[in-house]
């Protein structure tokens, strides 16, 4: 469903250039992957190249046999790709309910757009009028995303690290969410991830590490060797101490 | 009054969300005459003798009321002066809709000047909305230069609205304002700009009286290669609050000044200037091009929600 063919990713500024993702290949057709691996890896940046927001330095994206590597952000949305930011963007006289209106293409009636908030553990009927601005929380925010991403149903919907700021709403309804999304839509799932559940109900673990993949396969498989690698760090930092 | 003509009807319902003859007390104004008014036994409108214009009293204790007062010019050539004097009763709770559509189909200018002004009584409650649209495809400029005075007694409130939705080729805009005791004053100014189109708003507010507070909030978006111009000073002469706001999207080769002044004339008095201009922010249109719309549509609907 999805490819990435020697990809790389060379990001400019004032200060030069950085490889961040480096030449990297995979081909993703399971319902739900994860990717994990240690901050500043490149995941963002991974995701940000399959929906389109950045362009890749080489190598080439295929989505369902097609090359996509030019496509648009919204050629890419309009495919069947949707993706749930890191950050979500705040805006100034945009509610809730359009947001979720713009990712149905359509005007969804009041009680869809409130079932689709209940999902993510928002009190709907507060919400669906509230602007999508700075009075509300990270946490808030993060769930309207997730939101948002269901109304879509993409073919293929990326979340990047779902699970930052909303501490206190249990995991076990996130977990719920992610399992409904795979099954009732219908769609592939790409997780962003650092929590153990989350990649534990993966069908499919990727880590990506200093923008290469270190590891790929299923989670018993992965988690060992992450485990593994994380007991050596331990015992290396030990012998080192 | 007879109905309206669908030209009326347009302009009306454009800027005053009027689709047929209001049922309260209303003014029309028509290409400078007076085209149908209505009175209740509360609210009194009169015709100035000395000059044109109207005085609207609103008695004391009234409340749940609408005034409508809009205005519309179809003629191309009309320069239009009005004096609008608005009293407002102790105690009263009332809307006022006004509001200037202008529909220019010839090459000379249309041009509606009105100046408003607002006695708010004690302990009275009014929320005053204006809207201002221009149309018509001659290339005749249209002109709104709104004045707008205001005196707010001891716990007065006055909530002003006021939109220039599009097509207005110039306009200068000025309120003055003057709080008593206790008095809130609350301006809602939202303009969008297009073409080669100016627009220029000074705000004066002078905060005299102990608690007074006055909160005024400007958006706007000036596209192509239109200009604005944003001046306000907020006199802090008592123990009061004072907030401004402006907030500006600037866009092609739209350009955005905007120039605030606070004054504190007493170690009371507290008062804080926010402004932010730039352009849309990548991110939001990022996020709406990733469900599907657009970048054009994208910067339709940050543009709209900016301005609702
Ligand atoms: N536009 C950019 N310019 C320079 N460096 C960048 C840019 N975008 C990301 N980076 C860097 O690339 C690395 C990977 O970032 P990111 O993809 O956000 O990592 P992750 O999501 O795995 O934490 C980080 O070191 C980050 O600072
Ligand atoms: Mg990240």
């Amino acid at each position: 469903m999805l490819e990435f063919k020697n990809v790389s990713y060379v990001a400019s500024n004032a200060d030069g250039e950085k490889e961040i993702i480096k030449n990297v290949s995979f081909e993703i057709d399971q319902k739900f992957t994860c990717l994990t691996g240690p901050n500043g890896g490149g995941k963002s940046t991974l995701a940000k190249l399959i929906m389109g927001i950045i362009k890749p330095t080489e190598g080439r994206i295929m989505f369902e046999g097609r090359d996509i590597t030019q496509l648009s952000i919204t050629e890419r949305a309009k495919e069947g790709i949707s993706f749930a930011f890191q950050q979500p963007v705040r805006f100034k006289g945009i509610t809730v309910s359009d947001l979720i209106n713009f990712a149905g293409e359509r005007k969804l009636k009041m009680n869809e757009i409130c079932e689709y908030l209940s999902e993510v553990g928002l009190c709907a009927r507060e919400y669906v009028n509230r602007e999508v601005n700075a009075s509300l929380s990270g946490g808030e925010l993060k769930r309207i995303e997730i939101a948002t991403a269901m109304a879509r149903g993409a073919k293929l919907s990326v979340f990047d690290e779902p699970e930052a700021g909303i501490d206190l709403w249990s995991f076990t309804n996130l977990i719920k969410v992610f399992e409904k999304l795979r099954d009732k839509m219908g769609g592939s799932l790409i997780v962003i991830s650092h929590q153990e559940r989350i990649l534990n109900i993966a069908d499919r673990i990727i880590v990506i590490a200093d923008g290469k993949i270190t590891e790929d396969g299923a989670p018993k498989e992965v988690m060992n060797k992450l485990f593994l690698a994380k007991n050596c760090k331990m015992l290396e930092n030990g012998v080192k101490a | 009054m007879k109905e309206f003509s669908a030209l009326e009807k347009q302009l009306l319902s454009t800027i005053a969300d009027i689709e047929s003859v209001p049922t309260g007390a209303y003014n029309i104004r028509e290409d400078g005459r007076l085209k149908g008014r209505s009175t209740t036994e509360n609210i009194d409108i009169v015709s100035k003798t000395d000059k044109s214009g109207i005085d609207i009293f609103i008695k004391p204790n009234t409340k749940n009321q609408r005034v409508d007062i809009p205005v519309i010019i179809t003629k191309s050539g009309l320069n239009d002066l009005v004096y609008n004097d608005f009293y407002v009763g102790e105690n009263a709770d009332v809307l006022i809709v006004a509001g200037c559509g202008i529909h220019n189909p010839g090459c000379d200018t249309a041009r509606h000047d009105g100046i408003h002004t607002f006695h708010v009584g004690k302990n009275a409650k009014v929320k005053y909305v204006e809207k201002h649209y221009g149309e018509g495809d001659g290339s005749g400029e249209r002109i709104l230069n709104p004045t707008t005075v205001v005196e707010i007694d001891e716990g007065g409130y006055l909530e002003m609205e006021t939109v220039q939705i599009k097509g207005v080729d110039s306009t200068v805009r000025t309120t003055n304002a003057v709080l008593g005791k206790d008095a809130t004053l609350i301006i809602r100014e939202k303009i969008m700009t297009h073409g080669k189109q100016t627009a220029e708003t000074h705000f004066t507010v002078d905060l005299n009286g102990e608690n007074s507070g006055a909160h005024v909030i400007s958006r706007s978006v000036a596209k192509d290669s239109s200009h604005q111009v944003y001046n306000s000073l907020v006199n802090g002469n008592n123990k009061c609050n004072g907030h401004t706001e402006c907030d500006a999207i600037i866009m092609d080769n739209g350009t955005v000044s905007a120039i605030p002044r606070i004054n504190a004339n007493c170690v009371d008095a507290t008062l804080i200037h926010e402004a932010a201009i730039g352009k849309i922010a990548g991110e939001q249109l990022v996020k709406l091009m990733s469900l599907g719309l657009t970048e054009k549509q994208a910067e339709e609907e940050i543009v709209n929600g900016f301005l609702k």
